[in-house]
């Protein structure tokens, strides 16, 4: 198998089973062939590490700074179908969903892999404009799945708010094509990012100014910066839970990779402005604003939505910060992030089962009740605290070290916004987990295979980084420069 | 030759933007919907022109699109929900016009004054007052969409921020197979508005009012 065929692996895999699944009528096969098309997907970006990689063609392209993207993307992906196979069942026998429903869920859920996978090998940005557009409509089909009246709003208003983005965003990339076209002339080679950051000295500043604002708003919308955010809680809050799974831990993901090829083309102009403190301003926004949140939420997907657009927040302000080492740090926060909060969704999910509702107030004791999910449930917002030694202490740790050197007022609000958000998450955490259980109990279904599995990932690399992968990492934040 | 290409180019994408104007003072949804169709046969125009004078035959199929799609068939789907479902026939604006209709100046003024001096090195005159048209369009979308409250209006809205997106990227010179793409995606995103979520809606609402929606906020207790 050479490198090509592993790429056209990571796309072809996640169609054919989309049109397979939407023709099978079981929910039961469909749910396994969703968790073996996701593994052999995960498989093939795996072997894209070893094989050599393709030559980057004027549509697709495997980098040095994609990969991780991909890799992460679908071991997430893997996992989050493992417990979704594992859960969706009980939806079902509870009503709130239909044979029908879940046919539709199976083949979106691979859509949707489909898009982002194509988002990120995508080395054109018209074509990486469109796999995101592709992402967005099956996850805003995918958040109205259960077609309650808070669905409905949910799924509406992230329909809403995500075509304005995208619409922005493309805009942005009609202009990055008017900057690039008398350089690299017309038709489709002045789309294609090798060339383009090969010839971006040479790019009208001005244009590129603008259309970075275009694109950063855009795409910054779907990352969920504050003030775009509006849908971001309702999205997470409302849908199927291994779908806020894999919108926290991979649908963000995908969204900031545009962000980041672009701010590449700009630190590659030497006139156009530097991207870095909008990113920052924007950073520190969303960390403080959604910190503060944190203490009024009532429901407890909610609750770690907001802490998904705080982490976005500081994984945005650590690239814009800039440099080796806090690139270094930016794309650690952003693997941890993505292990660490699709873990608390997959344990979440149980909750929810559980007790029969998502209110916190109404969920108590946790770890005398269930304490294999109590605890995991501790362990992994301990992690999303920042708490040692998770490898979100880690990649925080080197975030806010880096940012004092370089900028110690910013640093201040930075870590300001981590306590603040701290102290929320522990505060809500002790209600939920500890003291006298109270309420319902319905049988678990949902596997915590897929929670323990991250939280061992999260753990030994907060404990060890493997050499190999800090290598690897190193290289990376180099190109991010 | 020049001289009369720009005029008509120039023309054409002005009229988008005078439409967009005429969308924003509607206040009945029939009349609404024939406006934006207005607005889709114009931009399938202007599409087509540039597709003559840029020698660009691929840009044909986009404005076919956009005529026979845009133009055609969602003003009339939209026409039978709006019957079917026995929305109600007034627009339901958050603001008076006369605010809406001055923001909306000010939006004009902003994207021309930002478009023309932001271009000001690049040689080709077309290109660069579509794109500050194409802008305005844009921005005049998202203001309708803010300042309206039922939901097929602001699908309208969108719909008519994607014109302004299309007059763009059919301006920018041989921009690639792009277009095609993005026209077959609105075609999508408007199914999926048209289908899954009216329909939805409907069934559990008697009015795609957005804000009767916000009752239901997931914290409300």
């Amino acid at each position: 198998m050479t490198g090509s065929d592993a790429l056209n692996a990571v796309l072809a895999l996640p169609v054919g089973a989309a049109v397979l699944l939407a023709l099978l009528p079981g929910y039961r096969v469909s749910s396994w062939i969703n968790v073996a098309t996701s593994f052999l997907t995960l498989l093939a970006a795996a072997s894209l590490l070893v094989l050599d990689r393709p030559v980057p063609g004027n549509y697709l392209q495997v980098d040095d700074l994609n990969i991780v993207f991909i890799v992460l993307n679908t071991f997430v992906g893997f996992t989050a179908a493992f417990f979704s196979a594992s859960y969706i069942g009980h939806e079902l026998e509870t009503g709130r969903l239909t044979p029908a429903n879940l046919r539709f869920y199976h083949a979106m859920y691979q859509i949707m892999m489909f898009g982002m996978n194509l988002a990120l090998v995508s080395n054109n940005i018209g074509l990486m404009w469109v796999a995101v557009e592709l992402a967005t409509l099956s996850t805003v089909l995918m958040v109205g799945l259960y077609r309650t009246p808070e669905a409905l709003e949910a799924a509406w208003k992230y329909f809403i708010l995500g075509s304005v983005g995208i619409a922005l965003a493309l805009f942005g990339t009609i202009l990055v094509y008017l900057a690039a076209q008398p350089v690299l002339g017309e038709g489709t080679p002045a789309m294609v990012w090798t060339n383009l950051i090969e010839a971006a000295p040479q790019f009208d500043p001005a244009l590129l100014n603008v259309a970075f604002v275009f694109l950063l708003v855009g795409y910054g919308t779907k990352v969920g910066l504050v003030p775009f955010h509006a849908w971001l809680p309702d999205a997470h809050a409302e849908g199927p839970t291994p779908i806020s799974a894999v919108l926290s831990g991979l649908l963000l993901n995908v969204a900031l990779y545009a962000v980041l090829r672009f701010k590449l083309l700009m630190t590659a102009n030497a006139e156009a402005v530097a991207p870095g403190p909008l990113m920052i301003g924007l950073g520190l926004l969303s960390l403080v604003f959604a910190a503060f949140m944190l203490y009024r939420r009532r429901d407890i997907k909610r609750l770690f939505a907001y802490s998904s657009i705080e982490h976005m927040g500081i994984i945005v302000f650590a690239f814009g910060i800039g440099g080796p080492l806090a690139n270094f740090a930016g794309l650690l926060h952003m693997v941890m992030h993505s292990l660490t909060k699709s873990a608390i969704f997959f344990a979440v999910g149980n909750v929810a089962q559980i007790k029969g509702t998502q209110q916190l107030s109404e969920i108590r004791g946790l770890t005398q009740s269930h304490p294999m999910l109590g605890w995991g449930l501790v362990l992994a917002v301990l992690s999303i605290a920042g708490m040692p030694p998770s490898g979100v202490f880690m990649s925080e740790f080197l975030i806010v070290t880096t940012s004092f050197a370089r900028a110690p007022v910013l640093a201040l609000i930075l870590v300001f916004g981590l306590l603040l958000a701290f102290g929320a998450l522990l505060l809500r955490l002790t209600g939920v987990a500890f003291g006298k259980p109270t309420g319902e109990n319905h049988p678990m279904t949902g596997s915590l295979l897929p929670l323990w599995l991250h939280l061992a990932l999260i753990y030994l690399i907060g404990l060890h980084m493997p050499q190999a992968m800090v290598a690897w990492f190193q290289t990376v934040a180099a190109i991010l420069g | 030759m020049q001289g009369y290409a720009f005029d008509i180019a120039h023309m054409l994408a002005g009229s988008l933007v005078l439409v967009s104007f005429m969308m924003i003072y509607q206040d009945r949804i029939y009349a609404l919907l024939n406006t934006f169709a207005l607005q889709a046969a114009l931009l399938a125009l202007a599409v087509a022109w540039q597709a003559y004078t840029q020698n660009a035959p691929h840009l044909y199929a986009t404005a076919a699109i956009a005529l026979i799609f845009k133009a055609m068939i969602v003003p009339w789907a939209l026409h039978r929900v709006v019957a079917r479902m026995g929305i109600q026939r007034t627009v339901e604006t958050v603001t008076g016009v006369v605010p809406t209709m001055l923001a909306g100046m000010g939006l004009v003024a902003l994207s021309i004054l930002l478009m023309l001096q932001l271009t000001e090195a690049a040689e080709n005159a077309l290109a660069r007052e579509d794109l500050a048209f194409a802008l305005s369009v844009i921005l005049l979308g998202l203001l309708m969409m803010v300042t309206r409250r039922n939901a097929v209006t602001q699908v309208v809205g969108f719909m008519s921020l994607e014109n302004g997106l299309i007059l763009a990227a059919a301006g920018a010179q041989g921009m690639p197979l792009v277009v095609e793409i993005s026209v077959a995606f609105s075609v999508l995103i408007a199914m999926i508005v048209i289908g899954v979520f009216l329909f939805r809606i409907r069934e559990r609402f008697d009015s795609v009012d957005i804000e009767q929606l916000d009752a239901f906020r997931g914290e409300k207790r």
